[in-house]
């Protein structure tokens, strides 16, 4: 009698100890492999942060898709990290954009995965790579660009439609095109069932939006891939949670963060705009400080706000009318 | 009875007395349902400020231009709508819950559970000494707190705070902004003490002080947010002000019949000597009557 009260104590304590382990989360931890850090964004979807853009990865069964490969010098310890949260193979590198900080280990973290052969058959080799057909273009130096890659490091499989689909490790995987915004070979990627999307710096929460003219990007596509992830985002409660947003730098997000971001946005475009519209140089422009408010939050000695000024005003100067109302 | 043997007893007493009884860890217990006392700073509560009424708050400039540009219109974007008020504005007026999770096995408390009423938003404190989360984790409206003891006083430090508003006007606190609670049980009353520090937005802490009555029959009610549309504007479109377009800058000044000064707000308004300067000042006059539009775009 006295042994099984013994046992009916310690199976209470247990299951008491149980409902407050469920009841509170484990220790936030920083885990990662030299610079670069692993965070459990929900579900079977993590993120990487490093020197370089964000990435975001998937694991499961099936393997390991990761969506960009941050610089060429963090590859190995990007494969590193991976390996600390999946012992599987990575099947799938997805590019956001041709930038090589966010492309620079394709050809490392390429080479140390598993080839899945796909409608177009090729020997050997690792990891698949898929981009927006001109990011595609720009990293195998068909269209001129400083981002040109080393071969082992470009794109095996490109699309050029709206949307490119996939199913992988039990979820649908949406990679969605966002013209002209960061530059015009942008995606995003939308991890359905885990309720994840990978934004590549057409989402960039610590610092103004970049937007490279060169290559094809403006601001109202930035807007407008802005408002893209709002419609696909849906808040838990409260304006908060649900959809988790992995950004191409900065912090993980969700919905409202990117409500947030999209109005600054917005509201510098159209302080721009109206300088603009009465007829004022860049000059002028950058001398009314459109941006004042906003540059204790957004701007840095990299990338400040006369130069955010200056990129909106050459985007909007330059654009067409069908561009101007990209956004809407 | 000898002089030895009177002190037996007591010795015995002292014993039994230090085995059994509690130690003291100076813990207040927060548990129950709170009433907010409603005292302090009026335009804080009910139907919030006036547009660009800064009075009173350590703003900068930049903050100023943020109010000036903001319309209340915003809070029609469906994206708005149902933003719950973070965890350094929410104690201004919301009735208030407290509840502690306890370790079953050392019986202490592992964390302090706030919830107010407006909107629900649902609070942790953790006591158990973890760290604060890295710098590329989730913000939220509640960010992340630690709490300690020090005496009596619970001491809470917040981080990871979305970007929210030191007032309801559109005067912005950014998600760089960091947070100090006090916690203070006297009797039946709770205050607690709020001290904002952002390094963007405000030029010296904002420190206030709310108070609550013990409401032992409080049950709180739901408060579910349901996001409608009911303006059809463009897609994309933003409500804001151009700079310079702000057609109500001096209306709630001239409305109150203060100079238009100290409604500019600045860390200078928030003090008694500031009051001797505004009689000196000029009262403000109301606004032109604006357009339609009021100039928003």
């Amino acid at each position: 009698m006295k042994r099984s009260v013994g046992i009916v104590g310690v199976i209470a304590l247990a299951s008491v100890t149980g409902v407050l382990a469920q009841a509170t989360p484990p220790p936030a931890r920083a885990d990662g492999v030299g610079a670069v850090h692993v965070w459990p964004v929900q579900r079977n979807i993590y993120a990487l942060f490093g020197p370089g853009g964000n990435i975001t990865v998937s694991i499961g069964d099936e393997g390991v898709l990761v969506v960009d490969t941050m610089t060429a010098d963090a590859a190995l310890d990007v494969i590193a990290a991976i390996k600390t949260i999946s012992n599987k193979p990575i099947r799938w590198i997805i590019n956001t954009h041709s930038h090589p900080d966010h492309t620079g280990g394709n050809a490392t973290v390429a080479k140390s995965g598993v080839y899945v052969a796909t409608g177009n058959t090729r020997g050997g080799g690792g990891a698949s790579i898929l981009s927006f057909e001109s990011a595609l273009m720009r990293l195998n130096g068909s269209a001129e660009s400083p981002d040109k890659a080393p071969e082992a490091g470009w794109p095996t499989d490109s699309f050029f439609v709206k949307q490119k689909d996939m199913f992988f490790n039990g979820e649908p995987v949406l990679t969605m095109h966002v013209p002209n915004a960061h530059t015009d070979g942008d995606a995003i990627v939308f991890f359905r069932r885990s309720d994840v999307i990978a934004a590549g710096d057409v989402f960039t929460p610590d610092r103004y939006p970049m937007i490279d003219a060169k290559e094809g990007g403006s601001i109202n596509g930035i807007i407008a891939g802005l408002n893209l992830l709002i419609e696909l985002a849906v808040p838990e409660f409260n304006e908060e949670g649900g959809t988790m947003i992995v950004p191409g730098h900065g912090r993980i997000c969700d919905e409202s963060d990117v409500g947030d971001y999209r109005d600054m946005v917005t509201i510098v475009r159209d302080r721009v705009q109206d300088l603009i519209a009465k007829k004022m140089t860049l000059e002028q422009v950058k001398a009314a400080r459109p941006t004042f408010d906003y540059d204790g939050v957004y701007a840095s000695p990299t990338y400040t706000g006369d130069m955010f000024v200056e990129a909106v005003y050459r985007s909007l100067t330059a654009a067409t009318p069908a561009q101007r109302s990209q956004s809407r | 009875m000898s002089a030895k043997r009177a002190w037996r007893p007591i010795a015995i007493a002292a014993a039994w007395t230090l085995a059994t009884v509690t130690p003291a860890f100076a813990q207040v217990d927060f548990s129950g349902g709170w009433g907010a006392r409603l005292h302090e700073d009026n335009l804080e509560r009910g139907g919030g400020p006036e547009m660009n009424e800064f009075e009173g708050l350590p703003i900068n400039a930049a903050d100023r231009m943020r109010g000036d540009s903001w319309s209340a219109s915003l809070w029609t974007v469906p994206e708005h709508q149902c933003i719950p008020h973070p965890a350094d504005y929410g104690p201004n007026f919301s009735q208030l819950v407290m509840w502690k999770d306890v370790d079953a096995v050392t019986k202490d408390v592992v964390a302090w559970h706030t919830e107010l009423s407006w909107m629900n938003p649902v609070r942790t404190i953790w006591m158990d000494g973890r760290p604060h989360p890295p710098a590329w984790a989730p913000h939220t409206w509640q960010g992340f707190s630690t709490g300690k003891w020090e005496g009596d006083m619970l001491t809470v430090e917040t981080t990871h705070l979305k970007p929210a508003y030191i007032r309801r006007n559109g005067l912005a606190r950014s998600e760089k902004a960091t947070v100090r609670e006090h916690f203070i049980r006297n009797g039946d009353i709770l205050t607690i003490v709020t001290i904002v520090t952002d390094p963007v937005y405000l030029t010296e802490p904002y420190i206030k002080s709310r108070n609550f009555q013990l409401d032992p029959g409080y049950r709180m009610t739901p408060y579910p947010c349901s996001v409608d549309v009911e303006i059809d504007r463009p897609a994309g479109e933003i409500p804001h002000y151009l700079p310079g377009a702000n057609p109500f800058i001096s209306e709630a000044a001239a409305k109150h019949k203060m100079p238009l000064d100290p409604a500019r707000g600045g860390a200078e308004t928030m003090y008694p000597e500031y009051m001797e300067r505004m009689k000196t000042m000029p009262t403000a006059t109301m606004p032109a009557q604006p357009a339609a539009s009021g100039g928003a775009r």
